[in-house]
């Protein structure tokens, strides 16, 4: 196969994920504006961050006026998750020249991973594999662009006292809920939950960190204890 | 000026956080220790933006049937572990909250 058709191959996988990406981004747009974001700076974060949920928190934590630097923590805290990504594609990418790694290292988001990574499970990192994963990675960026700055020029016509900023909390929600699969994970979200509630008198918003930190802590923990329990039993059944 | 700031230093940090392994990979491996407590990464931040949220108003906890947030969140977390759809959850969430301001004023 040549480039071209990975590289269709690829933005065609990537489509039906675009359908719920869309949304998200007008949502984005129209929140950071309503917080008080200038259009050219919640647009440049489309483009330099390009996260989707970090972005959401940065809209949340600028209307609240939080300081710069608890909001590049928590920018830094949310995004930690792609290094398993960068983890897990990194064998296929080992080939590649520089440019080709930081390109697609630019373009790794959830969406553009989930694709990617199931395409080279099944073929490798051989051959032009990795223009498919270019592919899916540019659907997915060209969207979001359009979408955010969709939203950011409905967000400035919308009415101003519409609760608006409750679409946030509800995104968060729908990401997070139905990835909640096992004891440990509804622990450590109820955890952060608690600490973040008991600990918001903290100053500079210092309490969101402390929160993320100790539901980590908790999630890690128990699943840790849970494989030791379930190693004694096997142990058990064995004698 | 400051948004500037936090825009480059975001970025910086999230291609550094995306490039990490892709570019480190032969030279170091990623913790088993690290790989599980990342998993727990998303859970955790996002319920510690969530909860205060629907609890909060104005500061102050608000745990009361008349805390229309919590209601409509509740209702969104109820769509969201029974369909597994965002956007209906958001959908939902929303149209909760509208719902259920607009009988509150009257």
């Amino acid at each position: 196969m040549k480039p071209a058709s990975h590289f269709w191959a690829g933005v065609r996988a990537e489509l039906p994920l675009l359908v719920g990406v869309f949304p998200f981004g007008l949502i984005y747009g129209a929140l950071a504006v309503n917080a008080g974001i200038a259009p050219a700076a919640a647009q440049a974060m489309s483009s330099i961050v390009f996260a989707g949920s970090s972005q959401f928190a940065f809209a949340q934590l600028a209307r609240e006026n939080a300081p710069a630097l608890v909001i590049v923590l928590t920018i830094a805290v949310v995004n930690l998750r792609h290094m398993l990504y960068s983890a897990s594609l990194a064998p296929y990418l080992h080939e590649l020249s520089m440019r080709w790694k930081i390109l697609l290292s630019y373009l790794m988001t959830d969406e553009a991973y989930a694709v990617a990574i199931l395409h080279y499970e099944k073929v490798g990192g051989t051959g032009h594999a990795h223009y498919y994963f270019f592919g899916a990675g540019l659907a997915l960026w060209s969207t979001w662009q359009i979408a955010s700055g969709l939203g950011i020029w409905l967000g400035a016509a919308l009415p101003a006292d519409w609760p608006l900023d409750f679409a946030l909390p509800l995104t968060f929600i729908a990401m997070i809920v139905p990835a909640l699969k096992s004891r440990p994970a509804w622990m450590a979200a109820l955890c952060a939950g608690f600490v973040a509630l008991s600990a918001q008198a903290l100053p500079y918003q210092l309490g969101l960190i402390l929160a993320a930190l100790i539901g980590i802590a908790v999630g890690t923990m128990l699943e840790a204890r849970s494989a030791q329990t379930s190693d004694l039993r096997e142990k058990r059944e064995e004698k | 000026m400051t948004v500037w700031l936090i825009l480059l230093l975001g970025g910086l940090i999230t291609f550094g956080l995306r490039f990490s392994f892709v570019y480190l990979l032969g030279r170091l491996e990623i913790p088993s220790a690290m790989r599980r407590a990342l998993h727990y990464v998303p859970p955790a931040v996002l319920s510690a933006i969530i909860v205060p949220e629907l609890f909060l108003h104005n500061n102050v906890l608000d745990a009361s049937l008349d805390n229309t947030r919590l209601l409509a969140g509740i209702a969104a977390i109820l769509v969201a572990a029974w369909t597994k759809n965002s956007l209906l959850t958001i959908l939902t969430g929303m149209a909760a909250l509208f719902l259920l301001q607009f009988i509150g004023a009257r």
